[in-house]
């Protein structure tokens, strides 16, 4: 009797079991469910309020468009990408083709450690060391210092993988060619591992696009399209936008911070999927296709 | 990977001349790029000396008050003097105490990973072992967009949607009806506190835990599965007895990880928290505050402080989450290290 309960799956364990499972499934429906929601509701509320004139207007007091925020959330994010890009691979290549085993290590443990740094600290750091003590005050510079810091370890660690990953007879066969080692890394390991640090570099983008906290008493606030100064001059961003118009009691200001939401939303969507889409050519080629 | 490179660079050293390898642009990309590589430490090492530099005056001033006063009071900055401790000024009535404030970052952060880390195995194992085969990759891409939206979006989520939600509807239900449990009667509140906070920080911690869980189950042979499933255990008990198990070092970085994170979160918990002063939560609706949030929302009113001694008091906070979260993550890494070298990866 009980054999043939538990060969027909009908044994109390059975129904447990089953019952563990549905409720996994129904915890992953739940949490897709809660995710489309709140999509669903930047996209309803952030959509319908861009307006083309957002695009062209900077912010005035309570309303206007959103143009500054926009440059300035790119000129900020593109400043760290500088600093990321040429400080990132530089790690990424000492590590993987001078350092010692144990420097590795410590590199790889400093970079991971990196990540979990909460970003007001750095905020606050940059704030009291270069906006105040350096005399530099809200500025480009002193933002893109503090998004970096945040964007650095995913160039480092992209870039750090694939360098790993070329394949050694492309290497050996340079070096019987008679490459150099300065040339092998140039000719060979960054081209070929080129795919997977753009990865990286979206990635960090994405990162940058959404920072907030690191920013507020860095980068400061203006209402003015950011001029090309790297001192002295505050930069306005999309994500503070989101963060001060929803508290402002007025409609028009709601409108702009749903405005910045959807934007921000939709950066961080196209840069997850080109990530995505390098990954994708990355394993293709790697299949040999 | 690394194991297999390491013959082919003594290959390329034993193929070159010595002479070759240390002529100009091999020293000085080996330079250059080492310079680089020293940017990560000196970003961490820097920063902890600064921070406990600047706050020096408020560590010797406040003392152990810090730890243990609930009281937050940048003190009379019209003319009431000043007040002189261990030989650091500070306006008069002034009291530096974080307790609010290390409290409101502990109890959120716990009661986050209560939530979240349940919630977080279910929904790997059921994209490893229930999603079909086809929908699986649009699963792992929403687990990843997931971890990717900013902060504020969830936070301008939370105060819109969850908070009225909260305040309207959840909190009075539960108060009135569930008010007998510890913790869940009393007044229900505006829908701004700790319950919000949680929620929203499950949500963001969630992909950490989710992805980490998924690739290290992914990484185990099914060997384990199959032959807890032969001795006649469910699909279910074999999970739970024995993979699960397996990789319980991986699971736990992962959880330390998710932890760091939370208690490191400062826009989205600033925008629902209710920025409590000088006030601990008396039930799950109660307004808190976090030593990440309270460095935000008290910036602005301690560049008043004429002593400064309160921004000093905020770099001291600040310093206290450094430090918590370093060595939260130091430990989560290390363990994942170890978890890496024992797998053999």
């Amino acid at each position: 009797m009980v054999a043939k309960r538990a060969l027909t799956g009908t044994s109390p364990k059975t129904y447990a079991s089953r019952t563990w499972w549905a409720l996994s499934v129904a915890c992953l429906v739940a949490v897709i469910g809660v995710l489309f929601f709140i999509f669903a509701f930047v996209i309803a509320r952030g959509v319908p309020a861009l307006r083309p004139e957002i695009f062209f207007t900077p912010t005035h007091g309570i309303a206007g468009g959103l143009s500054n925020a926009i440059v300035g959330t790119f000129m900020l994010v593109f400043t760290a990408l500088v600093l990321v890009i040429l400080v990132g691979l530089g790690t990424a290549v000492w590590t993987v083709e001078f350092a010692a085993p144990w420097a590795q290590r410590v590199i790889r443990f400093m970079v991971d450690v990196l990540v979990g740094i909460p970003s007001i600290v750095v905020g606050y750091f940059l704030y009291v060391a270069l906006v105040e003590l350096a005399g530099w005050g809200f500025s480009l510079i002193a933002g893109a210092l503090a998004l970096s810091i945040f964007m650095l370890p995913y160039v480092v660690r992209a870039a750090d993988v694939s360098l790993t990953n070329v394949p050694s007879a492309l290497k050996e066969g340079a070096v019987a060619l008679g490459a150099r080692p300065a040339m092998v890394i140039s000719s060979i390991n960054l081209p070929y591992a080129l795919p997977g640090i753009l990865t990286g570099v979206l990635v960090a983008t994405g990162i940058g696009l959404g920072e907030t906290a690191p920013l507020i008493y860095t980068a400061g606030w203006s209402n003015y399209l950011p001029k090309f100064e790297l001192t002295h001059s505050p930069v306005g961003y999309l994500t503070y936008v989101v963060w001060t118009y929803i508290s402002q009691p007025f409609e028009a200001s709601h409108q702009l911070a749903y405005a910045a939401a959807a934007l921000l939303m939709i950066f961080v969507f196209l840069t997850n999927l080109l990530a995505r889409s390098f990954v994708e050519y990355r394993l293709g080629r790697h299949r040999g296709r | 990977m690394a194991a297999m490179d390491l013959p082919v660079r003594g290959v390329a050293r034993a193929a070159s001349p010595a002479a070759l390898q240390r002529t100009g642009a091999q020293s000085v990309l080996r330079a250059l790029t080492g310079l680089a590589a020293l940017a990560s430490f000196m970003i961490i090492f820097l920063m902890l000396f600064f921070l406990i530099m600047y706050a020096w005056p408020a560590i010797r001033f406040n003392g152990l008050a810090f730890f243990a006063s609930p009281i937050w009071n940048i003190g009379n900055q019209y003319g009431g003097g000043t007040v002189v401790r261990n030989g650091f000024t500070a306006q008069s009535g002034a009291a530096f105490g974080a307790l609010v404030f290390i409290f409101g970052s502990t109890v959120t952060a716990l009661l986050t990973m209560v939530v979240a880390v349940p919630l977080s195995l279910m929904v790997a194992l059921s994209l490893v072992y229930r999603v079909p085969r086809l929908i699986r990759p649009l699963a792992n891409a929403l687990v990843e967009l997931m971890a990717g939206v900013p902060s504020v979006v969830y936070g301008l989520w939370g105060m819109v949607v969850l908070v009225p939600w909260i305040g309207r509807v959840l909190a009075p239900w539960v108060t009135t009806h569930l008010g007998f449990i510890p913790f869940l009667g009393g007044a229900a509140g505006s829908g701004n506190g700790l319950a919000a906070s949680v929620f929203i920080l499950a949500l963001m911690v969630m992909p950490i835990m989710v992805a980490t869980t998924r690739d290290v189950i992914l990484a185990q042979s099914n060997t384990l599965f199959e032959a807890s499933m032969a001795l006649g255990s469910t699909s279910w008990q074999a999970m739970t007895w024995t993979v699960i198990p397996s990789v319980r070092k991986g699971v736990i970085a992962s959880i330390l990880l998710a932890f760091g994170r939370a208690l490191g979160e400062t826009m989205a918990v600033l925008m629902v928290c209710g920025a409590a002063i000088n006030s601990f939560p008396q039930n799950i609706f109660s307004p808190v505050n976090t030593i990440a949030a309270v460095i935000v929302s008290q910036l602005e009113s301690a560049l008043t402080d004429a002593s400064g001694m309160a921004q000093r008091s905020l770099a001291e906070l600040a310093c206290v989450l450094f430090i918590i979260t370093l060595i939260v993550n130091i430990i989560a890494r290390g363990i994942m290290r170890g978890a890496d070298r024992a797998e053999g990866r």
